[in-house]
Formats: structure tokens, C-alpha cells, sequence
């Protein structure tokens, strides 16, 4: 198939799995007990690796600009460039990232399997839309923590560059002046328009991975050929996406 | 035993089915009918096209042209499922692996809130005795032997209560006690049940001891439909090819096989 109608036919097809997806959401308060273990399985295997690598994010963040700017004598604004990358752009992308290669090949790889093994055709004839008993516990669930995810990305990349700031002997800035120079700047709106990057990430980056798990055919090999494809192309979703979404947000 | 209430066994219309995948018809102009209540095999040799035919009358796939209709209603009509109750038992169970037995039997009645906890419980509880898996039900599905897992998926079938049951090769990968057992238990659930049945085998005791009529199928054509009997005394060498098969040493096919190998 050219790649251009591949392309086009992989967005129709999230773009339907959504529209029937929000079709059960009514059944959602049902699923309660369902989409709490999805939010478990969310949170749980990805806060550790979003928290630790968004604290050397931040650290590095804080490492380079204080190298760049400090013949300048301007390593005073290091909170000001820490708090704004991390909230506004690093943040929702890196914890994206994660949560594509841990959740996304994580969900590819489940639903795959259960439509390469008949699973999702026994739902079917059970007369249970995989949409409402597969998707919607993940979609909601993502909705849930993504944003909780990137709080915590950009709390802990604040925190790694004030730790760089404060005992790296060249910069040696205190807490409270990394702290002042970074409230100096921020608005609410940088954290918001963050917070709304991350759940876009995260609702593409569910849609993606759901579609091709469900669209797997064939065997094991084509599953792992699934995952590979899934996470690549969230990452793609993610870093084009992420233009137009800031662009449309500032 | 006594696993299941009576159902109220629909009829099943297959007219003029025709499926492709691209250039490649599987299923040319397939027509017949299940009477209610009855046992209709469906064999044929392997890649003769049944179970694909089996995904067009479950409504799992769209057929090219023509139409299955239960009780006179589209099976591709999501509404006719919700009237009409069918259930499906996958050559290789398709058993939800994340769940236990338990939970795999509970989960339609789960879903569709048709009974309160303690009552789903009773069911489940019921049927596992009646199919002797009372002691996997806290098992998960990759903890269990084939037959086990086969009589699971039966279990998960007929704790539905349902009106039009389909077997995809429900024998395969069974010794042949296991397969023995197994045909027994169609059988017995399908006349306990009342239920429409729909076997899909190649297994030549399994169609041949419990069906009511039976259908041949041959690359993607029906080639023979008649009583069990009737298709022992049938005169169609194709058919008696089929339930006599002759290993021919002599055949090129054979032969060039062999030399491949």
C-alpha cells in the first residue's frame, strides 16, 4: 500500500476507534474496578522512570545553561530556563516518550496477542465490544495519569536542576534565588498548557496503540512487528504533533 | 448432567455465500439450512475453506455477497445478537489467558448483568461440575492441559444459554479419548440444551456419530448435504475419497513432497 493511504487509512482507523470508543463511555462508571487496574499498571510501571529521568533532565537542563551563560554572569535565571523547558516543552514530551515505549508496547503487545489468539473474536461473539471491555479501561485510564505523570516529570526535572544549581561549585546558586527566578516567570499557563501537551501525547499515543493491536494478523512474529511499529509511530505522533499543538497553545 | 436451562433453538439460512480476500474466493455460492434444534457437521479436508465459512455465519466478517439469516434475521445485524443468542467455541479455545477459569465462565453474564453475583456463581459452579473442571476454576487458562482447556471453552460456550452454538474443529489437537469425550459432550449439551448446533470438523466419528445431517465441503464448495447415511452409502467418489482416504505412494504430489522433505 502506498504510504501516504497507509498513513491516511492508520488515522481513519484511530479516529473511528475513538469515535466507537466514546460511544460505551456512559459504561465507563461500570468499568470503575477495570480502569483503576489499567491506571495501576499506567502509574506504577511508568512513575519511577518518568520521575528519575526527568530529574537528570533537569539536572542537565540546569548543567548546560549554567555553562553557556556563565562568562555572562547569568546563571541567575537557570531556575527561570528550567522551570519553562521542563513545564512548557521537556516534560510532557520525555514523559510521553516513556509512556509510549512502556504503556504503548505494553498495550500493542496485550491486544495484539488476544486478537492473534482469537480472543477478540470470542468477545465478539459474546456479544462484548472490545471498544467498551478493551479500549475504553486504557483510554480513560490514560486520561487519568497522563496528566499525574507530567506533574510529576516537571516537579522533579525542577528539583534535579535545583540540586545542579546549588551543589555544582561553579554555579553554586542557592535554592531560594533558583526558586525566585523561576516564579519570576512561570504562569499557570505554562503548567496548563503542559498538562494539556501531555494528555494529547497520551490520548494519541492509546488510540495509536490500540488500533494496532487490534489490526494485528498473522503470528507471535507479527506482534512484535506490532509493538516496534506502534512505538515508533507514537514517537513520530509525538514529535510532529507536538509543533502544532505548541503553535495552536501559544 | 444438568448444566444448562432449555433455549429456544433458532433456525439458521445460509443464501448464496460468496467470500473473497482479494483476488482469492475462498467460499463459492454456499447455500443450506440448519432446521432448530439440530446437529449439522460440517467437514472437509484442511484449507477447504470451513473456517471461514464458520467467521460468516458468527457475523465475525462480512461476507462478499450473500446472506445468513437466524430466525430470519441478518447475522451481520448487531441487534440480531442481542435477540438471539449465539456462542462460538475456537478450535483453540480462545480462553482470556489475563483471567481465571472462573472468571472466563463469568464473564458473559458478568458483562450483560443478566444475574446478580451469587447466582453467576451457582451457574459457573454448575457447569464446571457438569464438565468436571470444578477443580480449574481458580486456575488460568496456560496452567491447563488441551483437553482441559477445550472443555473450558466449551463450558464458556454453553453457560451462555445458547440458542446457536458453534464448534470450530472441536476435536483437533485431542487424543483420541480426549476427542471421544469431548464428541460425547457436544452431544449431550446440544440435546440437554435444544440449542441450534453448527460443527465445524474434520474429524470423521466426531460429524458422522452425533450430527443430524451433514455437509462436505471441498475447496470452498459444498459438495455433498444428506444424513450421515446417507453420505456413508453416497456414490459421489469425492465423498467416499473423503471418508476413505487411499494413501497413494504412487501419487506425484506425494511423491514430490517426499522429495522436498
Amino acid at each position: 500500500m502506498n504510504p501516504v493511504i497507509k498513513a491516511l487509512d492508520g488515522i481513519g482507523a484511530c479516529v473511528l476507534l475513538l469515535g466507537r470508543t466514546l460511544r460505551y463511555l456512559p459504561s465507563a462508571p461500570r468499568q470503575f474496578s477495570r480502569i483503576m487496574e489499567q491506571c495501576l499498571f499506567m502509574g506504577y510501571s511508568t512513575l519511577p522512570l518518568v520521575a528519575i529521568l526527568s530529574f537528570f533532565i533537569g539536572a542537565v537542563l540546569a548543567l548546560q545553561f549554567g555553562y553557556a551563560t556563565r562568562t555572562f554572569a547569568l546563571t541567575d535565571f537557570i531556575g527561570s530556563i528550567v522551570g519553562l523547558s521542563m513545564a512548557r516543552e521537556l516534560a510532557p514530551v520525555m514523559t510521553a516518550v516513556m509512556v509510549a515505549g512502556r504503556v504503548g508496547s505494553s498495550v500493542t503487545a496485550e491486544l495484539g496477542s488476544m486478537k492473534v489468539y482469537q480472543e477478540v473474536d470470542a468477545l465478539e461473539t459474546m456479544n462484548i465490544p472490545p471498544e467498551r471491555f478493551l479500549v475504553l479501561p486504557r483510554l480513560v485510564a490514560m486520561v487519568v495519569v497522563m496528566p499525574i505523570l507530567t506533574m510529576v516529570s516537571i516537579v522533579t526535572g525542577w528539583i534535579g536542576g535545583q540540586v545542579v544549581a546549588k551543589y555544582v561549585d561553579w554555579i553554586g546558586l542557592t535554592s531560594q534565588a533558583y526558586y525566585n527566578s523561576l516564579k519570576s516567570v512561570m504562569t499557570l499557563k505554562d503548567i496548563t498548557d503542559g498538562l494539556i501537551k501531555g494528555e494529547l501525547f497520551g490520548l494519541g499515543i492509546i488510540l495509536i496503540c490500540c488500533t494496532i493491536g487490534l489490526r494485528t494478523r498473522g503470528g507471535p512474529r507479527e506482534i512484535g512487528n506490532a509493538v516496534t511499529q506502534a512505538v515508533v509511530i507514537c514517537i513520530i505522533y509525538i514529535l510532529i504533533s507536538d509543533y502544532f499543538i505548541t503553535n495552536a497553545l501559544l | 448432567m444438568n448444566i444448562s436451562n432449555k433455549v429456544e433453538a433458532v433456525s439458521v439460512s445460509v443464501k448464496g455465500l460468496h467470500k473473497s480476500y482479494g483476488k482469492d474466493e475462498i467460499l463459492h455460492d454456499i447455500s443450506f439450512e440448519v432446521k432448530p434444534g439440530e446437529i449439522f457437521a460440517i467437514m472437509g479436508p484442511s484449507g477447504s475453506g470451513k473456517s471461514v465459512l464458520l467467521r460468516q455465519l458468527n457475523g465475525l466478517e462480512h461476507p462478499s455477497s450473500g446472506e445468513v439469516l437466524l430466525n430470519d434475521l441478518s447475522a451481520l445485524k448487531p441487534e440480531t445478537h442481542r435477540k438471539i443468542r449465539s456462542a462460538m467455541v475456537f478450535q483453540a479455545g480462545a480462553l482470556f489467558n489475563s483471567m481465571t477459569v472462573y472468571e472466563n465462565l463469568a464473564l458473559y453474564h458478568r458483562e450483560h448483568r443478566l444475574y446478580s453475583e451469587s447466582e453467576i456463581e451457582q451457574k459457573v459452579m454448575a457447569v464446571a461440575e457438569a464438565l468436571s473442571i470444578e477443580a480449574a476454576v481458580k486456575k488460568i487458562p496456560a496452567e491447563l492441559s488441551g483437553g482441559m482447556r477445550k472443555r473450558v471453552a466449551v463450558a464458556r460456550a454453553i453457560i451462555m444459554e445458547p440458542q446457536w452454538i458453534l464448534y470450530d474443529e472441536p476435536t483437533s489437537e485431542l487424543d483420541p479419548i480426549l476427542a471421544a469425550t469431548t464428541t460425547e459432550l457436544i452431544s449431550t449439551v446440544t440435546r440437554e440444551t435444544g440449542g441450534t448446533c453448527l460443527v465445524v470438523t474434520h474429524d470423521r466419528q466426531l460429524a458422522l456419530g452425533i450430527a443430524d445431517r451433514v455437509a462436505l465441503m471441498l475447496a470452498g464448495r459444498l459438495r455433498f448435504i444428506g444424513t450421515p447415511d446417507e453420505m456413508e452409502s453416497s456414490d459421489d467418489s469425492e465423498v467416499q475419497e473423503f471418508l476413505n482416504p487411499q494413501l497413494d505412494l504412487e501419487n506425484p504430489r506425494f511423491r514430490n513432497k517426499e522429495k522436498n522433505q
